[in-house]
């Protein structure tokens, strides 16, 4: 596979050239560089941690579109263990943009829904770049009430740039698969966790994004719109995407901060894709820890704590009745009271 | 999955705001005949040579539905809050400001309980003039508290929607209302009562991947563009032409989507006639729970 580097990455990919130029003469030569090597050793690592702590919230956006990023299954690979994907909606098609079936944590029995990207442009095309279409979400749909029947825990991955924008999804009512999963994952009788891994596009991803937790890695998004889309509308330019990424607060701490995720994944230093085995690892923790949790809940208390969850996502005052419009200054944001359902 | 928020031709003056200007004349977008606007709204905004739907705001639908004097509008004092703090060419609180002062509402959405013939409902009409109707967290909340108090007194809840889709000002916070409000769907439809869906010209993105489609029935009016993405971003990705009258409301009705189309003269008597056979066995009228 051909080296991609982002731009910011450019610094680190040049030392890591080097250093394995160095690392190449020494051993070819049978000289003594180890003084060179580590030198360039520690100007890799502090050049890293530069640059992978101060990251702006687009430099993340690339990083969760990055080619070489891990998708669900070079992580199903690492974690899981006799994987029998499922395929189809029992109605139209199967569609390659989501990925199901049934597998094993270590000895926990789960149900894996999610969004799967190509690494090339002939896995692009079978995989529709990440976009599913009508038949994606209701494949997922009938996977997890499958799940729900057995009882058997959901875990979905979610990492997609959105749904797709076709005529065929379209016409097919793509819309309404969303909605009907949004609706149904509510009150579905067993644990869902899902996981953000990459790109969290709208009501695509929500579309299989509707559980009792939602983690998210840590240089995944998650976002109603795409930078480029929301600069496109509200900047006339889709060359304002990065201002439009920092405006829409769609980094993982942004979005821990606004309650929307649960819990954050750290990655290693450099992003996912340095690192598929380390990156698996703490996904695989995080995992099962709040499986676990989930797994000890009594269905009724899990579907009650479910809806709170989504309730009371928002924010918002009220004005006061003669000045309509205009909200005080210090005015409480309101928490609408726990619904009793 | 914001469509075309900034889009809809909602001018800085306060004459357009309602597409009707405040003048005696107005000249029908569809066939350019030349309307008397007095006849216009005699004509519950139809016009009387071509059929075209004008848009119509919360107050006007609400007016047309409920029975006369039956409507109590609650929570109009909920308001939006720049909660991101969104820094863009526009600030949110500003634009707020601006569509509060043209519309007179908080938000896009107006709730209450009315009657619909005899009827106890719970009606939630959405806005297209304020900021294209679009999804912050004010409307998700008062569409979900419409369908809470529908559930809680057992009685039906109707949704007229319009929208450009979600706010994108508020980021996360308005995709996550398409949860909210589809969450208290599901338990309306549990508790086995109606939910009846009415799109008008435009509803897309966001609310047609929440509460649009999930209706127990789905009604459009004539003509209304309906849909999830935008006609230029499926053109502009596929590269596709378009298929004749793709995504108005006669493709989906022949697409399988929305049951029936009802012109906006008949709207009020088949929410009517539906409502008498969702009554169950007794026949009787709805009527809210104590
Ligand atoms: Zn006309």
């Amino acid at each position: 596979m051909k080296i991609y580097t982002l731009e910011f990455e450019k610094p680190i990919t040049e030392l890591e050239q080097t250093l394995e130029a160095l690392r190449g003469q020494a051993a070819e030569q049978k000289i003594d560089l180890s003084a060179q090597i580590h030198a360039i050793e520690e100007k890799l690592e502090a050049t890293k941690k530069e640059i992978f702590t101060n990251l702006t919230p687009w430099q993340r956006v690339q990083l969760a579109r990055h080619p070489k990023r891990p998708y669900m299954l070079d992580y199903l690979q690492r974690i899981a263990t006799n994987f029998i994907e499922l395929h189809g909606d029992r109605r139209f098609a199967d569609d390659h943009a989501i990925v199901g079936g049934l597998t094993e944590i270590d000895d926990r029995r789960v149900m894996v829904i999610g969004q799967q990207k190509g690494r090339d442009t002939k896995e692009n095309l079978m995989r529709n770049f990440g976009s599913p279409h009508p038949e994606g979400y209701r494949k997922a749909l009938r996977l997890m009430q499958l799940a729900e029947k057995f009882d058997v825990p959901v875990i979905c991955f979610i990492d997609t740039p959105g749904a797709y924008p076709g005529v065929g999804a379209e016409e097919r009512h793509i819309a309404e698969a969303i909605a009907v999963n949004l609706r149904e994952m509510m009150t579905l009788k067993t644990p869902l966790l899902a996981v953000v891994i990459g790109e969290g596009g709208s009501g695509g991803a929500l579309g299989i994004g509707v559980c009792d937790r939602v983690l998210i890695l840590e240089n995944a998004y998650y976002s109603v719109i795409s930078p480029e889309g929301c600069a496109a509308i509200l900047w006339k330019d889709r060359a304002n995407a990065a201002q439009a990424a920092a405006a829409l607060k769609l980094t993982a701490k942004d979005l821990l901060e606004l309650d929307v995720v649960d819990e954050v994944i750290p990655e290693p230093l450099g992003g996912a894709h340095k690192d598929y085995d380390e990156t698996a690892a703490s996904l695989k923790k995080a995992i099962l820890k709040n499986l676990d949790k989930l797994w000890e809940m009594k269905t009724s208390d899990l579907l009650e704590a479910r809806y709170k969850k989504y309730r009371r996502m928002g924010v918002f005052t009220r004005v006061e009745p003669k000045k309509r419009g205009r909200a005080k200054k210090d005015a409480a944001v309101v928490t609408p009271a726990p619904s009793t359902a | 999955m914001a469509v075309f928020e900034e889009k809809p031709k909602i001018s800085e003056t306060k004459t357009k705001k309602h597409e009707i200007p405040s003048g005696l004349w107005v000249k029908c977008k569809q066939c350019g005949e030349i309307i008397y606007t007095k006849e216009l709204r005699a004509n519950a905004k139809v016009c009387a040579k071509c059929d075209y739907h004008f848009t119509m705001t919360a107050a006007e639908r609400v007016a047309m539905l409920a029975d006369e004097g039956t409507f109590r509008e609650v929570d109009a004092d909920l308001a939006s809050v720049d909660v991101l703090k969104f820094t863009g060419v526009a600030a949110y609180s500003e634009r707020l400001r601006t569509y509060h002062r043209q519309t007179g509402m908080n938000d896009a959405v107006m709730i209450g309980l009315a009657k619909l013939d005899g009827h106890d409902v719970s009606l939630a009409v959405m806005d297209f003039s304020f900021l294209g109707a679009s999804m912050g967290s004010v409307v998700g909340e008062k569409i979900t508290r419409a369908i809470e108090k529908a559930t809680e007194l057992k009685i039906p809840v109707i949704i007229v929607s319009a929208s450009g889709g979600a706010r994108m000002y508020e980021g996360i916070l308005s995709l996550m209302q398409l949860a909210k409000t589809s969450g208290a769907l599901a338990l309306h439809a549990k508790a086995g009562l109606p939910y009846i869906s009415v799109l008008t010209h435009p509803t897309t993105a966001g609310v047609m991947a929440s509460y649009g489609s999930l209706g127990d029935v789905i009604i459009a009016e004539p003509k209304a563009l309906i849909g999830f993405a935008g006609p230029r971003v499926i053109k502009e990705t596929t590269q596709q032409e378009l298929p004749e009258g793709f995504q108005t409301s006669e493709f989906l009705r022949e697409r399988g989507l929305v049951d029936l189309i009802v012109h906006r003269k008949q709207l009020k008597q088949t929410l009517a006639q539906l409502l008498k056979y969702f009554s169950g066995r007794s026949g009787r009228k709805f009527k809210a729970a104590d």
